[in-house]
Protein backbone atom coordinates (compact mmCIF):
# COMPACT_ATOMS: atom_id res chain seq x y z
CA UNK A 1 0.00 0.00 0.00
CA UNK A 2 2.67 2.71 0.87
CA UNK A 3 4.93 1.54 -2.31
CA UNK A 4 1.44 1.91 -4.63
CA UNK A 5 1.13 5.65 -2.88
CA UNK A 6 4.86 6.37 -3.38
CA UNK A 7 4.40 5.08 -7.17
CA UNK A 8 1.25 7.11 -7.57
CA UNK A 9 3.21 10.58 -6.40
CA UNK A 10 5.61 9.58 -8.85
CA UNK A 11 4.03 9.75 -11.56
CA UNK A 12 1.75 12.45 -10.93
CA UNK A 13 5.09 14.43 -10.29
CA UNK A 14 6.70 13.13 -13.54
CA UNK A 15 3.35 14.38 -15.29
CA UNK A 16 3.82 17.73 -13.52
CA UNK A 17 7.38 18.10 -14.67
CA UNK A 18 6.73 17.09 -18.20
CA UNK A 19 3.94 19.71 -18.53
CA UNK A 20 5.73 22.66 -16.84
CA UNK A 21 8.67 21.53 -19.74
CA UNK A 22 6.60 21.43 -22.17
CA UNK A 23 4.59 24.94 -21.44
CA UNK A 24 8.44 26.13 -20.99
CA UNK A 25 9.51 25.21 -24.10
CA UNK A 26 6.35 26.86 -25.11
CA UNK A 27 6.51 30.01 -23.70
CA UNK A 28 10.36 30.26 -25.16
CA UNK A 29 9.55 29.35 -28.53
CA UNK A 30 6.75 32.28 -28.29
CA UNK A 31 8.95 34.60 -25.75
CA UNK A 32 8.83 37.65 -28.43
CA UNK A 33 5.30 37.21 -29.09
CA UNK A 34 4.48 37.31 -26.24
CA UNK A 35 5.96 40.43 -25.11
CA UNK A 36 2.96 42.87 -26.14
CA UNK A 37 4.73 45.42 -27.67
CA UNK A 38 8.76 46.58 -28.63
CA UNK A 39 10.94 48.80 -26.87
CA UNK A 40 12.31 51.90 -28.96
CA UNK A 41 15.54 49.65 -28.99
CA UNK A 42 14.12 46.76 -30.22
CA UNK A 43 12.74 48.94 -33.42
CA UNK A 44 16.02 50.89 -34.03
CA UNK A 45 17.36 47.80 -34.14
CA UNK A 46 15.36 46.62 -36.73
CA UNK A 47 13.10 43.63 -34.72
CA UNK A 48 10.08 44.89 -35.37
CA UNK A 49 7.76 44.40 -39.23
CA UNK A 50 7.19 46.68 -41.29
CA UNK A 51 4.42 44.97 -42.91
CA UNK A 52 2.45 44.71 -40.25
CA UNK A 53 0.86 46.71 -37.60
CA UNK A 54 2.95 46.78 -34.61
CA UNK A 55 2.61 47.97 -30.76
CA UNK A 56 5.67 49.91 -29.57
CA UNK A 57 6.01 51.05 -25.88
CA UNK A 58 8.00 52.93 -23.88
CA UNK A 59 7.59 56.54 -22.08
CA UNK A 60 6.62 59.31 -23.66
CA UNK A 61 10.04 61.80 -23.74
CA UNK A 62 9.71 65.23 -22.38
CA UNK A 63 9.16 68.44 -24.29
CA UNK A 64 8.37 66.24 -27.27
CA UNK A 65 4.38 66.36 -26.87
CA UNK A 66 3.50 68.48 -29.81
CA UNK A 67 -0.52 69.19 -30.51
CA UNK A 68 -1.49 70.71 -33.79
CA UNK A 69 -3.86 73.33 -32.45
CA UNK A 70 -6.16 73.11 -35.66
CA UNK A 71 -7.40 69.55 -34.99
CA UNK A 72 -6.83 66.32 -32.97
CA UNK A 73 -3.29 65.58 -34.29
CA UNK A 74 -0.43 65.08 -32.06
CA UNK A 75 3.51 63.70 -32.51
CA UNK A 76 5.31 62.77 -29.68
CA UNK A 77 8.86 60.80 -29.17
CA UNK A 78 8.38 57.39 -27.41
CA UNK A 79 11.86 56.51 -25.67
CA UNK A 80 13.52 53.59 -23.16
CA UNK A 81 16.33 56.15 -22.45
CA UNK A 82 18.63 55.14 -25.17
CA UNK A 83 16.32 55.20 -27.91
CA UNK A 84 13.55 56.99 -29.25
CA UNK A 85 10.88 56.86 -31.69
CA UNK A 86 8.64 59.05 -33.57
CA UNK A 87 4.96 58.67 -33.13
CA UNK A 88 2.20 60.80 -35.24
CA UNK A 89 -1.59 60.03 -34.07
CA UNK A 90 -4.97 61.85 -34.57
CA UNK A 91 -7.71 60.78 -31.85
CA UNK A 92 -8.06 61.43 -28.04
CA UNK A 93 -5.20 60.25 -25.87
CA UNK A 94 -6.22 58.49 -23.16
CA UNK A 95 -6.63 60.60 -19.21
CA UNK A 96 -3.34 59.36 -18.26
CA UNK A 97 -1.34 60.27 -21.14
CA UNK A 98 1.56 62.95 -20.27
CA UNK A 99 5.02 63.73 -20.64
CA UNK A 100 6.75 60.45 -19.29
CA UNK A 101 3.97 58.73 -18.97
CA UNK A 102 4.59 54.96 -19.83
CA UNK A 103 3.09 54.28 -22.86
CA UNK A 104 1.63 51.89 -25.75
CA UNK A 105 1.20 52.39 -29.47
CA UNK A 106 -0.31 50.12 -32.17
CA UNK A 107 0.09 51.40 -35.36
CA UNK A 108 2.22 51.38 -38.79
CA UNK A 109 6.04 51.55 -38.90
CA UNK A 110 6.77 53.92 -41.46
CA UNK A 111 9.81 52.95 -43.42
CA UNK A 112 11.64 56.56 -42.30
CA UNK A 113 11.66 55.01 -38.74
CA UNK A 114 8.75 56.72 -37.31
CA UNK A 115 5.28 55.00 -36.67
CA UNK A 116 1.46 56.54 -37.47
CA UNK A 117 -0.17 54.82 -34.50
CA UNK A 118 -4.31 54.38 -34.60
CA UNK A 119 -4.54 53.68 -30.50
CA UNK A 120 -2.51 55.20 -28.00
CA UNK A 121 -2.71 53.34 -24.54
CA UNK A 122 -1.42 54.52 -21.36
CA UNK A 123 0.41 52.19 -19.20
CA UNK A 124 0.64 53.30 -15.34
CA UNK A 125 2.96 51.98 -12.91
CA UNK A 126 2.37 50.28 -9.46
CA UNK A 127 2.75 53.00 -7.23
CA UNK A 128 -0.29 54.85 -6.34
CA UNK A 129 -0.53 58.00 -4.03
CA UNK A 130 -2.76 60.72 -2.81
CA UNK A 131 -2.23 64.07 -4.45
CA UNK A 132 -0.75 65.89 -1.73
CA UNK A 133 1.80 63.07 -1.30
CA UNK A 134 2.96 63.49 -5.01
CA UNK A 135 3.33 67.26 -5.03
CA UNK A 136 5.22 66.93 -1.69
CA UNK A 137 7.73 65.04 -3.75
CA UNK A 138 7.64 66.73 -6.54
CA UNK A 139 8.74 69.79 -4.14
CA UNK A 140 11.62 67.87 -2.33
CA UNK A 141 13.37 67.24 -6.03
CA UNK A 142 11.22 63.20 -6.47
CA UNK A 143 9.59 61.95 -9.17
CA UNK A 144 5.98 60.32 -7.77
CA UNK A 145 7.94 57.26 -9.51
CA UNK A 146 10.83 57.21 -7.04
CA UNK A 147 8.24 56.52 -4.32
CA UNK A 148 9.02 53.23 -4.09
CA UNK A 149 12.99 53.18 -4.62
CA UNK A 150 12.90 55.62 -1.41
CA UNK A 151 11.02 52.89 0.42
CA UNK A 152 12.74 49.85 -0.04
CA UNK A 153 15.38 50.51 -2.75
CA UNK A 154 13.58 47.78 -4.73
CA UNK A 155 14.48 47.82 -8.53
CA UNK A 156 12.14 50.23 -10.91
CA UNK A 157 9.50 48.60 -12.87
CA UNK A 158 9.81 46.72 -16.12
CA UNK A 159 9.38 48.48 -19.01
CA UNK A 160 10.27 51.81 -17.05
CA UNK A 161 14.05 51.13 -17.40
CA UNK A 162 15.61 50.84 -20.80
CA UNK A 163 17.21 47.48 -19.91
CA UNK A 164 13.87 45.49 -18.51
CA UNK A 165 13.13 42.36 -20.17
CA UNK A 166 16.20 42.22 -22.13
CA UNK A 167 18.76 40.55 -19.81
CA UNK B 1 -0.28 15.08 16.20
CA UNK B 2 -1.02 12.23 13.45
CA UNK B 3 -3.93 10.87 15.32
CA UNK B 4 -5.52 14.75 15.24
CA UNK B 5 -4.86 15.25 11.54
CA UNK B 6 -6.70 11.78 11.14
CA UNK B 7 -9.82 12.87 13.15
CA UNK B 8 -9.94 15.59 10.85
CA UNK B 9 -9.28 13.86 7.29
CA UNK B 10 -12.35 11.91 8.27
CA UNK B 11 -15.63 13.26 7.08
CA UNK B 12 -16.97 13.23 10.33
CA UNK B 13 -14.45 14.75 12.20
CA UNK B 14 -14.13 17.54 9.31
CA UNK B 15 -17.82 17.92 10.01
CA UNK B 16 -18.06 18.84 13.50
CA UNK B 17 -15.00 21.16 12.80
CA UNK B 18 -16.95 22.74 10.49
CA UNK B 19 -19.99 23.38 11.94
CA UNK B 20 -17.83 24.96 14.96
CA UNK B 21 -15.80 27.50 12.82
CA UNK B 22 -17.93 28.07 9.75
CA UNK B 23 -19.89 30.97 11.36
CA UNK B 24 -17.13 33.20 12.78
CA UNK B 25 -15.81 32.72 9.36
CA UNK B 26 -19.11 33.77 7.89
CA UNK B 27 -19.08 36.87 10.88
CA UNK B 28 -15.47 37.55 10.21
CA UNK B 29 -15.58 37.84 6.51
CA UNK B 30 -18.69 40.22 6.24
CA UNK B 31 -17.20 42.36 9.22
CA UNK B 32 -14.53 42.87 7.23
CA UNK B 33 -15.58 43.09 3.85
CA UNK B 34 -17.97 45.67 5.20
CA UNK B 35 -15.44 47.92 6.73
CA UNK B 36 -13.34 47.59 3.82
CA UNK B 37 -15.88 48.80 1.04
CA UNK B 38 -16.53 51.62 2.90
CA UNK B 39 -12.90 52.49 3.94
CA UNK B 40 -11.90 52.03 0.41
CA UNK B 41 -14.98 53.80 -1.53
CA UNK B 42 -15.44 56.80 0.98
CA UNK B 43 -12.33 57.33 3.35
CA UNK B 44 -9.27 56.49 1.17
CA UNK B 45 -7.43 58.99 -0.82
CA UNK B 46 -8.19 59.16 -4.69
CA UNK B 47 -5.15 58.55 -6.59
CA UNK B 48 -2.83 61.39 -8.31
CA UNK B 49 -2.87 60.31 -11.33
CA UNK B 50 -6.12 58.04 -11.83
CA UNK B 51 -8.08 59.65 -9.53
CA UNK B 52 -11.15 57.69 -8.05
CA UNK B 53 -11.36 55.30 -10.53
CA UNK B 54 -8.02 53.97 -8.03
CA UNK B 55 -10.86 52.65 -5.56
CA UNK B 56 -11.70 49.74 -7.70
CA UNK B 57 -8.00 48.12 -6.42
CA UNK B 58 -10.11 47.17 -3.77
CA UNK B 59 -11.94 44.49 -5.41
CA UNK B 60 -9.65 43.79 -8.11
CA UNK B 61 -6.59 42.67 -6.33
CA UNK B 62 -8.48 40.46 -3.54
CA UNK B 63 -10.38 38.77 -6.08
CA UNK B 64 -7.01 38.17 -8.26
CA UNK B 65 -5.14 37.07 -5.27
CA UNK B 66 -8.50 34.72 -4.40
CA UNK B 67 -8.64 33.19 -8.26
CA UNK B 68 -4.86 32.30 -7.22
CA UNK B 69 -5.05 30.93 -4.45
CA UNK B 70 -8.40 29.14 -4.44
CA UNK B 71 -6.31 27.46 -7.46
CA UNK B 72 -3.72 26.35 -5.67
CA UNK B 73 -5.70 25.18 -2.83
CA UNK B 74 -7.58 22.99 -5.14
CA UNK B 75 -4.44 21.56 -6.72
CA UNK B 76 -2.94 20.36 -3.63
CA UNK B 77 -6.14 19.00 -2.25
CA UNK B 78 -6.61 17.26 -5.98
CA UNK B 79 -2.40 15.85 -5.01
CA UNK B 80 -3.70 14.35 -2.16
CA UNK B 81 -6.57 12.91 -3.17
CA UNK B 82 -4.93 11.68 -5.78
CA UNK B 83 -2.03 9.64 -3.93
CA UNK B 84 -3.24 9.50 -0.84
CA UNK B 85 -7.36 8.50 -1.52
CA UNK B 86 -8.21 10.84 1.09
CA UNK B 87 -11.97 11.78 -0.53
CA UNK B 88 -12.37 14.87 2.19
CA UNK B 89 -10.09 16.49 -0.28
CA UNK B 90 -11.74 16.06 -3.33
CA UNK B 91 -15.06 17.15 -1.57
CA UNK B 92 -12.60 20.48 -0.48
CA UNK B 93 -11.88 21.27 -4.16
CA UNK B 94 -15.41 20.83 -5.20
CA UNK B 95 -16.41 23.29 -2.94
CA UNK B 96 -14.04 25.62 -3.48
CA UNK B 97 -14.15 25.42 -7.45
CA UNK B 98 -17.23 27.68 -8.13
CA UNK B 99 -15.93 30.37 -5.89
CA UNK B 100 -12.84 30.64 -7.75
CA UNK B 101 -14.50 30.81 -11.02
CA UNK B 102 -16.37 33.81 -9.98
CA UNK B 103 -13.52 35.14 -8.20
CA UNK B 104 -11.37 34.89 -11.95
CA UNK B 105 -14.34 36.63 -13.65
CA UNK B 106 -14.49 39.55 -10.75
CA UNK B 107 -10.55 39.88 -11.39
CA UNK B 108 -11.22 40.18 -14.92
CA UNK B 109 -14.20 42.15 -14.99
CA UNK B 110 -12.71 44.80 -12.38
CA UNK B 111 -9.93 44.71 -14.55
CA UNK B 112 -11.44 45.60 -17.55
CA UNK B 113 -13.91 48.06 -16.30
CA UNK B 114 -10.49 49.82 -14.89
CA UNK B 115 -8.88 49.02 -17.79
CA UNK B 116 -10.64 51.84 -19.55
CA UNK B 117 -10.06 55.41 -18.21
CA UNK B 118 -6.36 54.15 -17.03
CA UNK B 119 -5.34 52.72 -19.86
CA UNK B 120 -7.73 53.60 -22.53
CA UNK B 121 -8.78 50.01 -23.75
CA UNK B 122 -10.79 46.99 -21.80
CA UNK B 123 -8.52 44.11 -23.07
CA UNK B 124 -4.96 43.49 -24.56
CA UNK B 125 -3.98 40.18 -25.54
CA UNK B 126 -0.76 41.00 -22.84
CA UNK B 127 0.40 38.05 -20.88
CA UNK B 128 -1.34 38.77 -17.68
CA UNK B 129 -4.30 39.43 -19.30
CA UNK B 130 -4.45 36.42 -20.79
CA UNK B 131 -2.98 34.08 -18.75
CA UNK B 132 -5.65 35.28 -16.07
CA UNK B 133 -8.69 34.60 -19.16
CA UNK B 134 -6.60 30.79 -19.04
CA UNK B 135 -7.45 30.36 -15.38
CA UNK B 136 -10.87 31.19 -16.06
CA UNK B 137 -11.08 28.57 -18.82
CA UNK B 138 -9.29 26.04 -16.33
CA UNK B 139 -11.92 26.48 -13.40
CA UNK B 140 -14.45 26.03 -16.27
CA UNK B 141 -13.27 22.80 -17.43
CA UNK B 142 -12.61 21.60 -13.67
CA UNK B 143 -16.57 22.72 -13.13
CA UNK B 144 -17.78 20.95 -16.78
CA UNK B 145 -16.39 18.15 -15.84
CA UNK B 146 -17.19 17.62 -12.26
CA UNK B 147 -20.97 18.63 -13.79
CA UNK B 148 -20.45 16.12 -16.98
CA UNK B 149 -18.94 12.95 -15.22
CA UNK B 150 -21.84 11.93 -12.68
CA UNK B 151 -19.75 9.04 -11.46
CA UNK B 152 -17.93 10.32 -8.80
CA UNK B 153 -14.56 8.36 -8.98
CA UNK B 154 -13.79 9.27 -12.56
CA UNK B 155 -15.34 13.00 -12.19
CA UNK B 156 -13.05 13.30 -9.08
CA UNK B 157 -9.96 11.56 -10.99
CA UNK B 158 -10.52 13.54 -14.11
CA UNK B 159 -10.86 17.10 -12.48
CA UNK B 160 -8.02 16.23 -9.75
CA UNK B 161 -5.66 15.82 -13.17
CA UNK B 162 -6.33 18.89 -14.91
CA UNK B 163 -6.99 21.15 -11.89
CA UNK B 164 -2.74 19.82 -11.23
CA UNK B 165 -1.70 20.11 -14.86
CA UNK B 166 -3.54 23.90 -14.94
CA UNK B 167 -1.37 24.95 -11.75
CA UNK B 168 1.54 25.65 -14.39
CA UNK B 169 -0.37 28.64 -15.29
CA UNK B 170 -0.18 30.39 -11.72
CA UNK B 171 3.48 30.63 -11.94
CA UNK B 172 2.94 32.29 -15.61
CA UNK B 173 0.59 34.59 -14.01
CA UNK B 174 2.55 35.74 -11.63
CA UNK B 175 5.57 36.39 -13.44
CA UNK B 176 3.85 37.64 -16.49
CA UNK B 177 4.60 41.30 -15.29
CA UNK B 178 7.85 40.50 -15.11
CA UNK B 179 9.18 38.22 -17.73
CA UNK B 180 7.53 40.14 -20.77
CA UNK B 181 6.20 43.07 -21.91
CA UNK B 182 2.82 43.70 -20.34
CA UNK B 183 -0.04 46.27 -20.14
CA UNK B 184 -0.44 45.43 -16.81
CA UNK B 185 1.76 46.89 -14.33
CA UNK B 186 3.74 45.05 -11.97
CA UNK B 187 2.40 43.59 -8.74
CA UNK B 188 0.75 45.76 -6.16
CA UNK B 189 0.98 43.36 -3.28
CA UNK B 190 3.83 41.54 -2.19
CA UNK B 191 5.01 39.64 0.65
CA UNK B 192 8.52 40.60 0.49
CA UNK B 193 8.82 44.18 -0.45
CA UNK B 194 6.88 47.21 0.76
CA UNK B 195 3.89 48.72 -0.62
CA UNK B 196 3.71 50.92 -2.97
CA UNK B 197 1.61 53.06 -1.78
CA UNK B 198 0.75 54.93 1.71
CA UNK B 199 -1.03 53.19 4.58
CA UNK B 200 -3.99 55.44 4.14
CA UNK B 201 -4.15 53.72 0.76
CA UNK B 202 -3.03 50.65 1.82
CA UNK B 203 -4.95 49.36 4.78
CA UNK B 204 -8.30 49.24 3.82
CA UNK B 205 -6.50 46.55 0.76
CA UNK B 206 -5.18 44.87 3.78
CA UNK B 207 -8.64 44.38 5.41
CA UNK B 208 -10.53 43.77 2.08
CA UNK B 209 -7.85 41.36 1.10
CA UNK B 210 -8.56 39.50 4.78
CA UNK B 211 -11.90 39.60 4.13
CA UNK B 212 -11.91 37.73 1.30
CA UNK B 213 -9.82 35.20 2.78
CA UNK B 214 -12.23 34.69 5.25
CA UNK B 215 -15.05 34.24 2.81
CA UNK B 216 -13.15 31.86 1.20
CA UNK B 217 -12.55 30.05 4.51
CA UNK B 218 -16.15 30.11 5.37
CA UNK B 219 -17.40 29.06 1.84
CA UNK B 220 -14.65 26.15 1.90
CA UNK B 221 -16.01 24.78 5.55
CA UNK B 222 -20.06 25.43 4.57
CA UNK B 223 -19.60 23.85 1.37
CA UNK B 224 -17.71 20.64 2.46
CA UNK B 225 -19.71 19.96 5.23
CA UNK B 226 -23.14 20.00 2.61
CA UNK B 227 -20.72 17.70 0.13
CA UNK B 228 -19.73 15.51 3.35
CA UNK B 229 -23.94 15.38 4.17
CA UNK B 230 -24.80 14.85 0.05
CA UNK B 231 -22.21 11.52 0.32
CA UNK B 232 -22.46 9.85 3.17
CA UNK B 233 -26.40 10.79 3.35
CA UNK B 234 -26.98 7.00 3.84
CA UNK B 235 -24.25 6.78 6.89
CA UNK B 236 -25.60 6.33 10.52
CA UNK B 237 -23.59 9.09 12.08
CA UNK B 238 -25.54 11.31 9.14
CA UNK B 239 -28.92 9.75 9.74
CA UNK B 240 -28.20 10.44 13.53
CA UNK B 241 -27.69 14.00 12.98
CA UNK B 242 -31.80 15.14 11.40
CA UNK B 243 -32.51 14.08 14.99
CA UNK B 244 -31.14 17.59 15.90
CA UNK B 245 -32.64 19.67 12.92
CA UNK B 246 -30.43 21.61 10.34
CA UNK C 1 -14.12 61.56 4.12
CA UNK C 2 -13.20 61.79 0.53
CA UNK C 3 -15.81 63.48 -0.81
CA UNK C 4 -17.56 66.97 0.02
CA UNK C 5 -21.58 65.53 -0.86
CA UNK C 6 -23.25 62.44 -2.27
CA UNK C 7 -23.10 63.49 -5.10
CA UNK C 8 -19.44 63.98 -5.40
CA UNK C 9 -19.66 60.25 -4.10
CA UNK C 10 -21.77 58.73 -6.47
CA UNK C 11 -19.97 60.50 -9.31
CA UNK C 12 -16.77 59.54 -8.51
CA UNK C 13 -14.96 62.18 -10.41
CA UNK C 14 -16.58 61.74 -14.00
CA UNK C 15 -15.33 57.90 -12.76
CA UNK C 16 -19.03 56.42 -11.74
CA UNK C 17 -19.79 54.41 -13.95
CA UNK C 18 -16.40 52.22 -14.02
CA UNK C 19 -16.34 52.17 -9.98
CA UNK C 20 -19.66 51.32 -9.41
CA UNK C 21 -19.91 48.58 -11.78
CA UNK C 22 -17.29 46.73 -10.41
CA UNK C 23 -18.37 47.13 -6.81
CA UNK C 24 -21.80 45.92 -8.40
CA UNK C 25 -20.92 42.89 -10.32
CA UNK C 26 -18.28 42.50 -7.05
CA UNK C 27 -21.82 42.66 -4.84
CA UNK C 28 -24.11 40.40 -7.29
CA UNK C 29 -21.57 37.40 -7.73
CA UNK C 30 -20.99 37.36 -3.76
CA UNK C 31 -24.65 37.71 -2.85
CA UNK C 32 -24.91 34.69 -5.43
CA UNK C 33 -22.42 33.06 -4.14
CA UNK C 34 -24.33 33.45 -0.63
CA UNK C 35 -27.41 32.40 -1.70
CA UNK C 36 -26.39 29.66 -2.98
CA UNK C 37 -24.76 28.33 -0.42
CA UNK C 38 -28.25 28.92 1.30
CA UNK C 39 -30.10 27.05 -1.40
CA UNK C 40 -27.44 24.02 -1.03
CA UNK C 41 -28.26 23.53 2.68
CA UNK C 42 -31.58 23.70 2.35
CA UNK C 43 -31.30 20.79 -0.65
CA UNK C 44 -29.26 18.62 1.63
CA UNK C 45 -30.71 18.48 4.67
CA UNK C 46 -34.31 17.71 2.54
CA UNK C 47 -31.87 14.66 1.33
CA UNK C 48 -30.39 13.55 4.74
CA UNK C 49 -33.80 13.51 5.79
CA UNK C 50 -35.65 11.62 3.65
CA UNK C 51 -33.08 9.14 3.70
CA UNK C 52 -33.30 8.90 7.44
CA UNK C 53 -36.86 8.48 6.88
CA UNK C 54 -36.25 5.36 4.97
CA UNK C 55 -34.01 3.83 7.20
CA UNK C 56 -36.49 4.20 9.71
CA UNK C 57 -39.04 2.47 8.14
CA UNK C 58 -36.31 0.26 6.80
CA UNK C 59 -35.56 -0.94 10.43
CA UNK C 60 -39.53 -0.89 11.43
CA UNK C 61 -40.33 -3.44 8.79
CA UNK C 62 -37.67 -5.76 9.51
CA UNK C 63 -38.87 -5.30 13.33
CA UNK C 64 -42.91 -6.04 11.91
CA UNK C 65 -41.91 -8.81 10.39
Amino acid sequence: MRRQRRQRLQVILAMLVLAAIAAGLMLYALRSNINLFFSPMQVVAGEAPMDRPIRAGGLVAKDSVKRDPQSLAVRFAVTDHVESIQVRYRGILPDLFREGQGVVVLGELQPEGWVRADEVLARHDENYMPPEVADALKEAGYAPEDYRDRADQSPPPAGTQPDAGVE
Amino acid sequence: MWAYLHKLASPQGFYALSVRLSPWCWGLALTLMVVGTIWGLGFAPADYQQGNSFRIIYVHVPAALLAQSIYVTMAVAGLVFLVWRIKLADMAATAMAPLGAAMTFLALFSGAVWGVPTWGTWWQWDARLTSMLLLLFLYFGVLALRGALGGRQSAARAASVLTLVGVINIPIIQYSVEWWYTLHQPATFSVTSRPAMPSDMWLPLLVMVLGFYCLFLAVTLTRTRHEILRREASRRWVRALTGEGS
Amino acid sequence: MAFDSWQAFLAMGGHGVYVWSAYGVALLLLSGTVLQVRLERRRVWRRVSRQARRGRQRGMDRGAS
